[in-house]
Formats: structure tokens, C-alpha cells, sequence
């Protein structure tokens, strides 16, 4: 007897390597979610009696090509198969195909299949709910949930979406290593949006969504077992750990955002602070830097303070320094400001984000951390200004809270000194 | 006598628990180990970090070639082991069966120890 919940986890960790080989088969998503979808239902009558296969990877894509070869041939009427050798050779055993579908074959299958869900016709939003649907194989109304639309609404963003990519030109050759590099980017890229999605939400919203994190966190896992000595891989897979370490210290009770200098650090879960930090440390081997990598390196700083003021302020200015190299931005550069105004005194970092106020005059954070140098700065009636233009610039309420938070300390001590 | 029991399990379905399922089998297997602990019978305990934070030393070559990842690519990763002190292969494997209930899924290799030294590292 196979226990049921034993065959539920091995059809999710299954799924996104044996989509991916079916999407190459079929060339097309639905035809191979729903071949995924009945192998599964196979799996479900005849694991429990037998047995789960040796490799149950292999055996999910062997029955969910068969079965649908058989409707698509019922469908017409026994025609022959316009496709190459691959599709045409129903015979192949179980043993074959997992002689066939080594590593190598799975890597380029599975970047594939996630390359196609973060197509650059597709806005991002409809990316991360194709790729948790596809790859993660959560369901529309799990997906919807995170998203906080209804179910119906996600699965138009969902047809909609494969509507695009069914239209699109899917590369389906083997990639060439130039080629592979930019899907690999593309792909980190989007597991980034995913781990934000879930990161950035805040209030009552925040539990439902923080099992984004842990999906892209899955995802990234799954990228890196593909592409062991990756550095770029490394880094995500680490920033991702070393940020999500945080999340039972990131909100009170109340669900209000608690920055990172009030946060209980015996809260922070030293697992994931660890095995971040091995990633980190083997990426650097490699010598080849990149924006992971660095924002790793600086979300291991924090991680290995023991208090606000143990932090390495010196070393993460020059990681932003270093960021702002690789990718010169005005936000990375308003980071670095922070850095300095931690390491050498506010005066010097709003001498450093002046010059940036024209081109973040509509971002939140921008003002955020202007009010607040000023108000370190004892310029109270100036600081007030700009936290009442970061409210205005507000993303979330938990956003607008924390500055009023802000508003009402500079009131208190106004009024204490009048 | 001293034997190892070596866990294998596939590191895609491990991966894959939810935050529930991982902490109820490390309550469940925290029954089975502090059983072995008051017995005398169990010496250290590891759990390995996923085969993603692995290298390897090829030695096998001059100069010795370091790369990324597990040193096996097998379906089914080594996460982890017990140290037995077990007065034979029988009550050993009735040990693991213990703990293979409290964790199922994957193989426990038993492979008894020729040579143990404590070490001296304070952990």
C-alpha cells in the first residue's frame, strides 16, 4: 500500500520536469497540462496497489504522452501524426525514456517551459500566475487568492496568457549557451517578481501571500539542482533564503511592517540565514559578480548582525557602490544613501540623494528616507514636508502607517518643545 | 557495535514538504531519537543541507578540481545520518524501521562502522 499524501508529493515535485518534457512533445501548454493532469489521475488508481514506479518523473510523462497521443489520434480519426520520430514511437519503455531523459535533457525543458511563462509579450502579472500555474501547478484559486482577484478573474489572466504564447514563437530547439544564458536571466528575473509578490504584501493580505516567497523559493531550489555552478543562480537562490529568513519578524501583531532595526533578530530563522550563506559563499568562488550576487552579500550583512548597530555599514555602501556599477539606478544610488547616512552621518547622505529628486519625484521611498535624514538633522518643519509627500506616494496602507509613525514622533516633540 | 544509518530521499519531494508536514516529522522522529538517546543507543545526528549547497573535491587528478553540487547524481540524495550503537543489524534495522515511520519515503542504508572518532568539536 502507497500512502496517498506520499503520492500527492511526488506528483507536485514531479510536475515541473514532467510538464516541461510533455510541453516539448506537444508544443503547446494545455495539451500538456492536461496530459500531466490525467497521468496523474492514472497515477492515483494504480500507485496505491502497486507501488510508485522506480522514477515516477518518467513514468508521469510516459502515461500523459500516451494518453494524449490516443485522443489526439481519436481525434483524427486515426490520421497519421504530422510530428517527428519523438511523438510517432509510443513503444518506448519506461526504462528508455529515463535512459533518454538524463539531466541535461530535463535542464533545457524545464528553463524552457519556465522561459515560455515569462515571455516578454506577457506583462508580469500574468508571468508569476502562469508560471505558479504551469510549473508550480497551484490552483487558479489558490492563485487568485495570492493575487487577491476572484477565481474567475485569474483564469481569464491565465487563457489569456497561453492565448499569447500559443500565438508567440516558442523556440523548441536546444538552446545554444548564449541562448541559455538569457532565458537562465530572464527566469531569475521572474522568480524575483514572484518572491516580491509575496515579500511586499503586508496587513491581513500577508499570510496568504507569503507562500509566494516559498514557491519562488521552490522554483529557484529547482533551477539550481539543474544549474549547479551557476554563481548568478546562487546568489538568487541565497538573496531569496536570506530575505525570506526574516519574514517572522517582518510584521506585529498587528500586522503593521516592522523595519529591519526593530526587529526581534531571535525571530530570524537561522536555517535558511545558513544555507544562504553557504550559497553566498560558494558564488563568490566563482569570481564572476553579478546583482544577485551583491544583494545577497548585503542581506548576508544583516543577517550576521547581531544588533542594528553591529551592522557592516562601510561594506554595504560599497556593495551598492558595486550594484550601481553593474546597474547605475537612481534607486540602488537613494540605498547607497542610506548606507552612508548609517556609516558617516545623514548630512553627507542628503547631500547624495539631492540630485536624485527629480527623477524619483513619484516614488514613496524616495521621501521616506529624505523626511527621515532631515528629521535626524533636526530640520523637523522640512522633514514634515516630505513625509507628507511620501504618504501622498503611498503602495500600501502598512506603507502610509509607518510614516505617519514618523509624523506623530515629530508632533510629540514639537510639541514638547513649544 | 556502531553502525550508520545513511538517509536518502529524493530531494525534490523533501523540498516540496510544507512547513506542517516538515514539523511534524521532526516532532515524530524527536520521539524515536530521545527513546535511542535514554537507551544509550544514539550517538550523533546529522541532517545535510539541500545537495544545492554542496562541493566537490575531485581528487582523483592533479591539480584536484573543485565544482559545484553533489558529488552523485542520483535520484535519491544522501540528507542525512544517525550515529547506532546497536548489539546487532537486526535491532538496528528495527530502529530504522522506527524512524522510517515516523519519516517515510526514501532508504536508509545501515552500514556498519570500522574506525569512530568523536573528534573535538564543540557543537
Amino acid at each position: 500500500m502507497t500512502d496517498l499524501a506520499f503520492i500527492d508529493k511526488a506528483l507536485v515535485s514531479a510536475r515541473p520536469r514532467a510538464v516541461a518534457a510533455l510541453l516539448r512533445y506537444f508544443r503547446n501548454l494545455d495539451t500538456a497540462e492536461e496530459a500531466f493532469q490525467e497521468a496523474c489521475l492514472r497515477a492515483l488508481k494504480t500507485w496505491p496497489e502497486k507501488g510508485p514506479p522506480r522514477d515516477p518523473t518518467a513514468w508521469l510523462i510516459l502515461v500523459g504522452r500516451n494518453v494524449a497521443l490516443d485522443q489526439t489520434r481519436r481525434a483524427r480519426r486515426q490520421e497519421p501524426l504530422p510530428e517527428g520520430d519523438e511523438i510517432a514511437d509510443p513503444e518506448v519503455s519506461e526504462a528508455e525514456l529515463v535512459e533518454r531523459l538524463d539531466e541535461a535533457h530535463y535542464r533545457d525543458d524545464v528553463l524552457r517551459l519556465l522561459f515560455v511563462c515569462c515571455h516578454p509579450e506577457l506583462p508580469a502579472t500574468q508571468q508569476i500566475a502562469l508560471a505558479l500555474r504551469m510549473v508550480s501547478g497551484l490552483s487558479v484559486a489558490q492563485i487568485a487568492r495570492a493575487f487577491l482577484v476572484t477565481e474567475t478573474a485569474m483564469e481569464q489572466r491565465i487563457t489569456r496568457a497561453k492565448a499569447r504564447i500559443a500565438k508567440a514563437d516558442v523556440p523548441f530547439e536546444a538552446p545554444g549557451p548564449v541562448e541559455r544564458a538569457e532565458r537562465l536571466a530572464a527566469v531569475m528575473a521572474m522568480i524575483y517578481l514572484v518572491f516580491n509578490e509575496g515579500y511586499s504584501a503586508s496587513g491581513g493580505d500577508a499570510p496568504m501571500r507569503a507562500g509566494l516567497c516559498d514557491e519562488a523559493i521552490r522554483l529557484a531550489r529547482l533551477l539550481l539542482r539543474l544549474f549547479p555552478a551557476e554563481p548568478e543562480m546562487m546568489g538568487l537562490t541565497a538573496l531569496l533564503l536570506l530575505q525570506h529568513s526574516r519574514s517572522a519578524a517582518r510584521f506585529d501583531g498587528n500586522g503593521e511592517l516592522v523595519l529591519l532595526d526593530d526587529q526581534d533578530r531571535a525571530l530570524w530563522n537561522k536555517g535558511m540565514i545558513a544555507e544562504g550563506l553557504a550559497l553566498l559563499e560558494k558564488a563568490i568562488r566563482h569570481r564572476r559578480r553579478g546583482v544577485y550576487q551583491i544583494q545577497a552579500a548585503v542581506a548576508a550583512l544583516h543577517a550576521q548582525a547581531v544588533s542594528p548597530a553591529d551592522t557592516d555599514w562601510d561594506e554595504i555602501e560599497q556593495l551598492y557602490g558595486a550594484l550601481e556599477a553593474l546597474t547605475p539606478s537612481p534607486v540602488i544610488t537613494l540605498n547607497r544613501a542610506v548606507a552612508v547616512s548609517k556609516a558617516k552621518g545623514p548630512k553627507e547622505a542628503l547631500d547624495m540623494i539631492a540630485p536624485l529628486e527629480a527623477k524619483l519625484s513619484g516614488y514613496f521611498h524616495y521621501f521616506g528616507v529624505k523626511g527621515a535624514l532631515l528629521k535626524d538633522l533636526g530640520r523637523n518643519e522640512e522633514a514634515r514636508t516630505a513625509f507628507d509627500r511620501a504618504i501622498a506616494l503611498a503602495n500600501s496602507p502598512a506603507e502610509a502607517a509607518h510614516i505617519r509613525m514618523h509624523l506623530d514622533r515629530l508632533a510629540k516633540e514639537g510639541a514638547r518643545a513649544g | 557495535m556502531l553502525y550508520a544509518i545513511l538517509c536518502y530521499h529524493d530531494e525534490a519531494v523533501t523540498t516540496c514538504w510544507s512547513k506542517e508536514h516538515e514539523a511534524k516529522v521532526m516532532t515524530d522522529l524527536g520521539v524515536v531519537q530521545e527513546r535511542l538517546a535514554r537507551n544509550g543507543k544514539l550517538g550523533p545526528v546529522a541532517r545535510l543541507m539541500p545537495t544545492t549547497a554542496a562541493t566537490t573535491l575531485r581528487k582523483d587528478r592533479e591539480p584536484a578540481v573543485v565544482m559545484d553540487g553533489p558529488f552523485a547524481e542520483t535520484k535519491e540524495q544522501l540528507l542525512g545520518f544517525y550515529l547506532i550503537d546497536g548489539e546487532s543489524l537486526e535491532e538496528v534495522l528495527e530502529i530504522a524501521r522506527d524512524l522510517g515511520k515516523a519519516n517515510p519515503g526514501g532508504a536508509y542504508e545501515i552500514r556498519p562502522l570500522m574506525m569512530f572518532t568523536p573528534g573535538s568539536v564543540a557543537v
